[in-house]
């Protein structure tokens, strides 16, 4: 692509009438961040020229302000439509360009300090562009240890140069005073300005804060306790509509405690592994399972067997008790784990299921054996039922290990 | 015997209107209020044998009823019911005076159930709170507690938490464990009196780690 520098001043200076400032991208008004999203250039390359032309006679500022004074208000994310170019690096040479010759135009016009004095600040411009000019992730890990010291380098020796030209030093203690009074007249001018705009755009954030919390929870509301209502409006059946509601609750209740850790996909310990079994177990068969749990302790395979183990038990229950609620008590041990899975059903005579039947045996019995755990099945015709199930712990045998390790090296 | 007579006290018209119904004649509302300060005044005034108490209330919550109230009226029992509430808030209200703590989607036969037990005296556990009784009196007892008598659950109490943790009634645990019901029940009396009256830190610190449900 073919785009001459002069042209891309032109740009600059021939402002688009959609120029916003930024109000995600921004270090004080968003001047460069719009800017440089409507031009297509690096925010930074803008900031820095802004900086050069600012230190050299002070024309920075005045563009600046310019720019605060002429671009429109941020617009809001949600109708965000303002053109954003790519930033490309022709783009941010241009720019520099566009600086450079702006540079030597003062220089003609003689209202500029001594070349020395522009070059260590051109050269010092570079390296903090190189040190933090925007690039994408892949770029950035790849190139910044080198950017990076490179960048460091040339701010090292612009600043060097600045301070080691010899006449600079006296050249700006001759200006010292001036360049103070100056401030401190413009200070008191817009001091109160600037105080106050500081202020608003403090406020603007907290409120740009506030409203993306406020939206996030409406969203979050709206996917979650809207749709089940509806979902309960056209329920049929009271159980069905129970079920939905408990489900909506204890899911709503985790994402207010914040105990999302234990929530139903996590599952990282055993107490959310049991969550998720209670939720799937209600959902499949409108039964309420009411699961307490004493101790927790993180997932391990073994756990995921007796977890298996209690919700084959738990489907069982609902399945063939013939009732609506199922007791869930999880105990962690120092090293073990015991679970009961109890109902108050018709119960059976566990010497008589049919060989056929996989679930006890093998879902339950078998696996836990398998896994070096134990499950008994107590039932009797009009008794209810309880399946006993437990297992080793397995922190238990590190622990062991650990110590005889101990053992051996004392 | 005649029926209990109830005293409602929950910030929801709703709920109380609900209980109302389901207890049907199985008891006698003589009042109901919707705040603590309210709440203190009606009970005052009603003298009823059995609050039903919810955990959180405008004005305090049910522990300020109860550290009002207990004091000058040591024959009204208290149930504190609950819809799920952090485990700092129940324990408050079972250690300032409440002789059980129900969740609220218990049934209303086994509502009614447990104010016929708490009238009679008795602790009413659900399987939650046996649950946390069990969690927060699990381990060693610190070396430093004045009473160890109060700070552990003996084998036969943590026993009885077990079986009520795992769904079974006290009719259910009596049968099981060979005991008559009145034992189960001076059991379960005995560790609402520990739960109660123990120094034990674990306990707070539990309580703010966890919530019950």
């Amino acid at each position: 692509m073919e785009q001459h520098p002069r042209a891309q001043l032109a740009a600059a200076l021939d402002l688009p009438e959609s120029v916003h400032r930024s109000a995600d991208d921004r270090v004080v008004a968003g001047v460069c961040g719009g800017l440089g999203a409507a031009l297509g250039v690096d925010p930074t390359v803008l900031r820095l020229a802004i900086a050069v032309l600012t230190v050299a006679n002070g024309s920075g500022l005045v563009l600046y302000l310019l720019g605060l004074a002429f671009f429109r208000p941020p617009l809001n994310a949600s109708s965000a439509s303002a053109e954003v170019r790519e930033p490309t690096a022709e783009r941010a040479a241009g720019v520099a360009l566009a600086t450079f010759g702006l540079l030597l135009l003062f220089a003609h016009l003689g209202v500029l300090p001594p070349a020395e004095v522009v070059w260590a600040s051109a050269v010092a411009a570079l390296g903090f562009a190189l040190v933090w000019a925007r690039t994408d992730a892949a770029d950035r890990t790849r190139w910044l240890l080198l950017r990076s010291a490179g960048g460091g380098l040339l701010v090292v020796a612009g600043l060097g140069g600045l301070l080691a030209a010899g006449g600079v030093l006296g050249w700006v203690g001759s200006l010292g005073l001036a360049v103070l009074a100056t401030s401190a007249g413009v200070g008191l001018l817009l001091g109160p300005w600037i105080v106050r705009l500081l202020r608003d755009l403090g406020t603007e954030r907290r409120e740009r804060i506030r409203s993306e919390e406020r939206s996030e929870m409406a969203a979050h509301l709206h996917d979650s306790v809207l749709q089940t209502l509806a979902l309960i409006q056209r329920a049929d059946n009271p159980g069905r509509a129970r079920t939905l509601a408990r489900r909506q609750e204890r899911e709503l209740r985790s994402w207010l405690y914040g105990d999302r850790a234990a929530g139903p996909s996590g599952a990282e310990d055993l107490g959310g592994a049991l969550a998720q079994l209670v939720t799937d177990v209600e959902e499949a068969h409108d039964v309420e399972v009411d699961l307490v749990l004493v101790g927790s302790c993180p997932m391990e395979p073994r756990l995921e067997a007796l977890v298996a183990a209690v919700r084959e038990a738990a489907h069982n229950a609902a399945r063939h008790a013939g009732v609506d609620e199922i007791s869930v008590y999880v105990e962690v041990g120092p090293d073990r784990v015991e679970a009961f899975v109890r109902d108050r059903g018709r119960g059976f005579d566990p010497q008589r299921v049919e060989p056929g039947r996989l679930g006890i045996r093998e879902s339950i019995v078998g696996r836990m054996a398998r896994h070096g755990g134990r499950a008994e099945v107590h039932s009797a015709p009009g008794e209810g039922t309880e399946v006993a199930i437990e297992v080793a712990r397995n922190h238990d045998r590190n622990d062991r290990t650990e110590r005889s390790e101990q053992e051996a090296t004392s | 015997m005649s029926v209990p007579r109830v005293f409602l006290v929950d910030d929801h018209q709703m709920f109380r209107s609900g209980v109302r119904a389901e207890l049907g004649d199985r008891v006698e509302v003589v009042g109901e209020a919707a705040d603590a300060e309210s709440a203190v005044q009606g009970i005052r005034a009603t003298q009823p044998e059995v609050v039903l108490l919810d955990v959180h209330l405008p004005g305090g919550g049910g522990k300020a009823v109860l550290e009002t109230l207990k004091p000058e009226q040591p024959d009204t029992v208290f149930l504190a019911l609950s819809v799920s509430d952090a485990a700092e808030d129940v324990i408050a209200v079972i250690r300032a005076g409440a002789r059980g703590y129900v969740t609220k989607t218990i049934s209303s036969d086994d509502l009614a159930a447990a104010i016929e037990r708490v009238r009679a005296g008795d602790a009413v556990f659900s399987p939650r709170l046996a649950g946390f009784v069990l969690d927060a009196f699990a381990g060693e007892v610190p070396p430093s507690v004045a009473d160890p008598e109060l700070d552990q659950l003996s084998p036969r109490e943590r026993e009885v938490m077990r079986l009520i943790a795992r769904g079974y009634t006290y009719k259910e645990i009596a049968r099981r464990l060979s005991l008559s019901i009145k034992t189960v029940e001076t059991h379960v009396s005995a560790v609402l009196r520990k739960l109660q009256l123990s120094s034990r830190h674990e306990l707070t610190r539990w309580a703010t780690d966890r919530r019950l449900i």
